[in-house]
């Protein structure tokens, strides 16, 4: 085994309910080896880094299709890894999810390359209504880049939500599973956003961080999830009706935002610790 | 059935020839290239599918079906001369179809009609846009003959019309749009983009066209089997050696130290995916490959 992918984690995206052939390689081009190595390193910005600890992981079905649902924050995304690598490290049977990537991210070579091997693919509703069909869980953030764009003035308000993943998840007919991310907006804290040199390197725009190294620091980050959130329908309901129940996922994600930030401050004060016990 | 095979000369069509003569069916075929050695019950006529000969073979023979796969790629030929045999070959084939009442008439188009973009869906159903025309312009022609066949199934309803997005083909005959890009010892790749390439086994493409001709019903088919693998893989496993170029300098290579040349579109096809989606062609047909992927490759290889 590689120096690179850990034998633990190795072990855990071997169990993951995919069918890989003989090379390893499942249908979509998802890679075991490729996870082990992906997973391997986000496993230890998880457990060392990071330090996340994830709630409310009982809420993920076992087998079934759900639409993962959460805020996004952070400048460079380290939520859509961490909320990943909670799903393999944190959960039995351990699952991939599938997040819904920006389209320039397909565009650039190696990402290109390499999130295909993760079996992270570019956001389109063909994938996630394909996925989701399959009983596979995928992760989205409805904020988009809007949300990776947060200043720290901004941190934990939700801008606007987009509203397709209601519809697949209508036309599909899985449960979303809302959860926040807390942490990331300390970790990569926004001060401007650079939009003429991201557009040279075919990005939205280069998020500068207080700390100026556009690198996140390590500051310890939860991620909540809540129960499941079912919804009538088929996905072709007037925009009023998905308007309404987008707007009920929103208000779920900001109250478990709340909810995480209370547990952060009783964490920092040292009212309690959380140990593998607890969780 | 009395069937007439166009193309019939490459490697498809001699082995689509093949299994139909072992199922007892009558075989004319219409190429413009001989086959040596073709076997007993297949009938030669030596014609362009454009001509009055050709015309003259629906005339005074009288076909029951026709599988159409006088159609040729970027490798074999230059520009006019594809658009005259893909587009105004189909458009004669159809023509003849109507007019000497032809009850079935099968298509045999490529998946590439779908294109490869950075933002185009992994497994296309038969729904999906030809985006071949932007993604790869080289390949309008080929879109063009697709459409063109399909419009079939509602100007001649009578002509029952199926039309086939098959993925590419891989055997030891080495013949083929992949098996041309991956003829050389080196095979150039773009480098950081690895994306997958879905492939048959020829004698497995030959019993798609069989299945569609005996038990498949008029409409638009993708056709595909084992899963795709990605192209670094396909490389590696039929001992090539994986070239892989920057962009900027990829157009500028082909066509040199032993790398096959391509038209310019083609690079997108190098760096994004082209997986088709072939459920509804296997639950019309029954259709089931019997080589996976790796003896696909292997097959290939050992050649």
């Amino acid at each position: 085994m590689s120096l690179l992918i850990d034998d633990e984690i190795y072990e855990r995206v071997s169990r993951l309910d995919i069918p890989f052939n003989r090379y390893g390689l499942d249908p979509y081009g998802i890679s075991r080896d490729h996870l082990g190595f992906f997973f391997t390193s986000l496993g230890w910005f998880y457990r060392n880094y990071f330090n996340v600890t994830a709630i409310g992981l009982e809420n993920i079905p076992e087998r079934e299709g759900a639409f993962i649902i959460g805020n996004h924050s952070g400048g460079i995304p380290v939520d859509a890894g961490m909320v990943l690598t909670s799903l393999v490290l944190d959960l039995d049977p351990p699952r991939l999810g599938h997040a819904m990537v920006e389209k320039f991210a397909n565009k650039l070579p190696f990402l290109s390359q390499y999130y295909s091997r993760f079996g992270q693919f570019t956001g389109i509703p063909e994938h996630a209504k394909r996925f989701l069909r399959e009983g596979r869980l995928v992760v989205a953030f409805p904020e988009g880049v809007r949300g990776i764009g947060k200043l720290y003035s901004e941190r934990y308000q939700l801008t606007r939500f987009g509203t397709g993943f209601m519809r697949i998840a209508l036309e599909a007919g899985v449960p979303v599973i809302p959860f926040a991310f807390v942490g990331g907006e300390e970790a990569y804290p926004v001060i401007s956003r650079l939009e003429g040199i991201g557009k040279l390197v075919g990005a939205p725009f280069i998020p500068v961080p207080r700390h100026i190294i556009p690198v996140p620091v390590p500051i310890s980050c939860q991620i909540i999830y809540g129960e499941p959130m079912y919804f009538e329908g088929n996905g072709s309901e007037a925009d009023e009706v998905i308007f309404g129940y987008v707007a009920q996922v929103k208000a779920r994600v900001a109250s478990l935002i709340e909810e995480g930030r209370e547990l952060r401050r009783e964490l920092f004060s040292g009212e309690i610790v959380l140990d593998e016990d607890d969780v | 059935m009395k069937v007439l095979i166009t193309g019939i000369s490459g490697k498809l069509g001699r082995l689509v020839a093949s299994a139909l003569i072992e199922r007892g069916h009558q075989i004319l075929g219409i190429d413009r290239r001989p086959w040596p050695g073709a076997p007993e019950g297949v009938e030669m006529f030596n014609a362009d599918i454009r001509k009055r000969p050709a015309e003259d073979v629906f005339r005074t023979r009288r076909p029951d079906a026709v599988i159409h796969m006088a159609t040729v790629s970027h490798f074999e030929s230059h520009a006019e001369e594809r658009y005259r045999i893909n587009l105004k070959g189909t458009q004669a084939v159809f023509d003849n179809c109507h007019k000497y009442e032809v009850e079935r008439c099968i298509f045999v188009g490529r998946h590439t009609y779908y294109g490869a973009a950075p933002d185009s869906p992994l497994y296309h159903s038969e729904d999906d846009p030809p985006e071949a025309i932007s993604t790869f312009p080289e390949l309008a022609d080929l879109v063009a003959a697709d459409l063109y066949a399909g419009s079939a199934l509602w100007r001649y309803p009578e002509l029952k019309t199926t039309v086939l997005r098959m993925c590419y083909t891989l055997g030891p005959s080495h013949h083929g749009t992949l098996a041309q890009f991956l003829r050389g010892s080196r095979v150039p790749t773009v480098l950081g983009f690895d994306p997958l390439y879905q492939f048959l086994h020829e004698k497995d493409a030959a019993s798609a066209v069989t299945a569609a001709l005996c038990e498949g019903s008029p409409g638009v088919f993708n056709v595909s089997g084992p899963q795709p693998v990605p192209l670094s893989v396909l490389i590696k496993v039929t001992g090539r050696t994986n070239w892989r170029i920057p962009e900027p300098l990829f157009n500028s290579m082909l066509g040199r130290f032993g790398l096959p040349r391509l038209p310019p579109g083609a690079v997108n096809h190098v760096k994004f995916p082209v997986v088709v989606d072939s459920e509804p062609f296997q639950k019309d047909t029954g259709f089931q490959y019997s080589y996976d992927e790796v003896r696909a490759m292997e097959a290939f290889a050992s050649i």
